[in-house]
């Protein structure tokens, strides 16, 4: 492991105890397998890893399973201990006290984003799942991407189907393990002109949902990286993901820089942070003009940090080399105080010390 | 697409050459490399293959994967392993990716498998993350050529735990492995790689795919990219990153190189060859190159940029100096003061410093 190891400053101590903290989020294990659409074959490979499981001589359940079965599925389940569906008025629910009474080593449940019957302890079927995570049993799940709360309007336009019941994202976020399952959507068999078409749309649409489900998984994988460098103490960037940050003054011409990061992040599927170090004394106009330039940022999707720093050049290459950042953005320098001749201009400072990263430098 | 040997790309590459067949497809195994994994070998049961070509080199035989008689057999598919392998010298191509090609030029419809750190464009982020500077690369644009790219992922842990059990390798080798490109961070980083990668193929093919009409998107201003060539030995990791923004802008790329004559005859010899292996590099990625004369090398770069519309001049961080760079400035200072109705890219190499 690539690392330096060394007296921790009070922050990364910070991180390493908000690392434990997220661990003890819940005492067991949890671990999702995340498809694009039914029909990739979500349910078969989270149940083969069950039978794979039993087959080691671990103590396997199924909590749930979904109302219609494959072949393929029905056959694995033969020879898996199930824990029946609780059917009550208006539902079923998976059979949280029979499960925690059962208390398995693992317990599969297929079919993560499902609603309870009312009347029940908790709404939701991922609310039952957290406790059986909190009873100390692993649980091995399956959900579709189309079922995430966070991406419900952005699934809805792209299918026009309204979807009900979901899971917040923070709960996928918290898994352990996340594993996707890819395929490639069936090539479908046109016949008609106005069939082609219609299987052009859901290739189309099929393709918009695996890229959303491609870069949740990264997402999860990016944060549990980071989980892993936090708890070993380790102060380094394995970028895998790019993160640009976008350098705000006053005066800057601040579109073009946002419209170009905002482009790339969303191409690279990277974070996108805008920076202004604060300066004393801003003119009126020029604190008007900079809140218009903030809100420019947060309105692309910019994440905003404001920092302290007598010298800007060096808070914004503090900042970035501690967030890994791997593109800075900054517009072409036209002043020339006595400040920037002491220290050199700022645009040639950052190119000088900016090692790690790349300088995008833009018109002003 | 995998990130690791051992997660499961020979073996969902046989189970779908299964499938094929079982629907009544033509289908040959045209090379497999059964690594002694059960599972995969199994796999391969009932398939039909066709043998491997033996090649003499130095005294040792070689089995290379004989293209020829695919090309002579013609199935309607071939599976073919271990798309970015090197051929023994003395093989009709260099590479395996173009015997694939000369497959898929006759209509044979071909299913292949590789891993994300064989991709020419993020070598040098592999060499960051795992310290290895891996030989067999395939350019960006030979993958973008595939129809589809399906992610074959596995847990790390999973695939350690597989390592431990010996199915990927032989006891030794796997011990060897995990000390090394299999430490369980570096497939992590890997793995977040690959997904990314992944969601950028597939949103590549549905823009190359989306039909005309209702959701038609905005065409994005047009980005021209021009990357400065130089005999420093970074204009390889330049050359690669600029290429994978443009790819990922969906904009031009050209690459330039300035010297005071065309022919590159005042160069010391040592120069004048890097400068035609970078344009080399340069034009296999597919990127036009050019090389212009002059004597001041910022004022004949920004003049060439700006006749040819370039929107970004990519350049590679100058070294670090510790005096007046006020007064001397480098040249990427130099070029960033007279290129200011433009974008500069500074890029920075991507060191080891601090690590091992």
């Amino acid at each position: 492991m690539p690392s330096e190891h060394r007296r921790r400053t009070p922050e990364e101590l910070l991180l390493e105890v908000q690392a434990e903290e997220r661990a003890a989020v819940h005492k067991g294990y949890l671990k999702i397998f995340l498809g694009y659409a039914s029909g990739v074959g979500k349910s078969f490979r989270m149940l083969d890893e069950a039978r794979r499981r039993r087959e080691r001589g671990q103590d396997v359940i199924v909590g749930a399973i979904q109302p219609r079965v494959p072949p393929e599925v029905d056959s694995l389940l033969r020879n898996l201990e199930v824990v029946p569906l609780k059917h009550v008025d208006g539902g079923s629910a998976i059979d949280v006290d029979s499960i925690l009474g059962r208390h398995p080593a693992v317990c599969f449940i297929d079919g993560l984003a499902y609603d309870n019957p009312p009347g029940l302890h908790h709404s939701t079927r991922w609310q039952d799942v957290q406790d059986l995570l909190n009873a100390g049993i692993k649980v091995v799940g399956s959900i579709n991407i189309q079922y995430i709360a966070e991406l419900r309007e952005q699934v809805e336009k792209i299918t026009g189907k309204k979807i009900n019941e979901t899971v917040p994202v923070a709960f996928i976020k918290s898994a352990d393990e996340i594993e996707i399952v890819d395929a490639p959507a069936e090539e479908p068999i046109e016949r008609t002109p106005q069939e082609r078409l219609e299987a052009r749309r859901r290739e189309q649409q099929l393709s918009k949902l695996r890229e959303l489900a491609l870069v949740l998984a990264a997402d999860v994988v990016d944060q549990e990286l980071q989980r892993y460098l936090d708890e070993h103490g380790i102060q380094q960037h394995l970028g895998a993901q790019e993160r640009l940050l976008v350098c705000i003054t006053p005066r800057a011409n601040v579109q073009e820089m946002i419209d170009s990061a905002r482009i790339i992040a969303e191409r690279f599927h990277g974070e996108l942070i805008a920076a202004y170090v604060n300066q004393p004394n801003l003119s009126p106009d020029d604190r008007a003009s900079l809140e218009e330039k903030l809100e420019m940022a947060r309105s692309a999707g910019a994440r905003i940090e404001i920092m302290e720093g007598e010298d800007p050049v060096a808070a914004i290459l503090d900042f970035a080399r501690a967030k890994g950042i791997t593109q800075l953005f900054i517009g072409h320098s036209q002043r020339s105080g006595m400040r920037a001749k002491l220290r050199g201009n700022p645009v040639d400072r950052l190119i000088e010390q900016s090692a790690g990263m790349d300088v995008r430098i833009f018109p002003q | 697409m995998g990130y690791a040997a051992g997660v499961g790309k020979t073996y969902q590459m046989l189970a779908e050459a299964q499938d094929l067949k079982a629907k009544g497809c033509d289908v040959v195994v045209g090379y497999f490399e059964p690594h002694s994994r059960k599972d995969t070998i199994e796999k391969a049961e009932g398939l039909e293959f066709i043998p491997r070509r033996k090649v003499s080199y130095r005294g040792g035989v070689y089995e290379e994967m004989d293209a020829e008689a695919i090309l002579a057999r013609k199935p309607r598919f071939a599976a073919v392993d271990e798309f970015p392998h090197t051929n023994v010298p003395g093989s009709e191509r260099a590479k395996r990716w173009e015997d694939v090609q000369a497959l898929l030029d006759v209509g044979i419809n071909v299913l292949t498998t590789m891993n994300i750190q064989h991709l020419e464009s993020l070598n040098d982020q592999v060499w960051h993350l795992t310290g290895i500077r891996v030989r067999e690369t395939i350019p960006d644009w030979v993958v973008q050529q595939a129809d589809e790219v399906v992610m074959i992922d596995l847990t790390p842990r999973a695939l350690l735990h597989r390592l431990e059990r010996g199915v990927v390798y032989g006891r030794e080798k796997a011990e060897r492995a995990m000390r090394n490109f299999f430490r369980e961070s570096t497939l992590v980083a890997l793995r977040e790689l690959a997904l990314r990668q992944a969601a950028h193929e597939v949103e590549h093919r549905m823009e190359v795919d989306s039909p005309s009409g209702d959701d038609a998107q905005i065409p994005r201003k047009a980005h021209r990219i021009l990357i400065h060539v130089t005999p420093d030995p970074q204009t390889a990791a330049l050359i690669r990153r600029a290429k994978r923004v443009s790819d990922f802008m969906g904009a031009e790329c050209f690459a330039l190189a300035v010297e005071s004559s065309s022919d590159l005859a005042n160069l010391p010899e040592h120069d004048r060859d890097s400068i035609n292996r970078h344009l080399n590099f340069a034009r296999n990625l597919h990127i036009e190159t050019r090389i212009l004369e002059g004597e001041d090398v910022a004022s004949a770069l920004v003049d060439f940029a700006r006749r040819n519309e370039i929107t970004q001049i990519f350049l590679s961080r100058p070294p670090v100096r510790k005096w007046f760079p006020v007064f001397f400035p480098s040249l990427a200072q130099k070029i960033v003061s007279l290129a200011k109705d433009m974008q500069v890219v500074i890029v920075s190499d991507r060191d080891r410093r601090g690590k091992h």
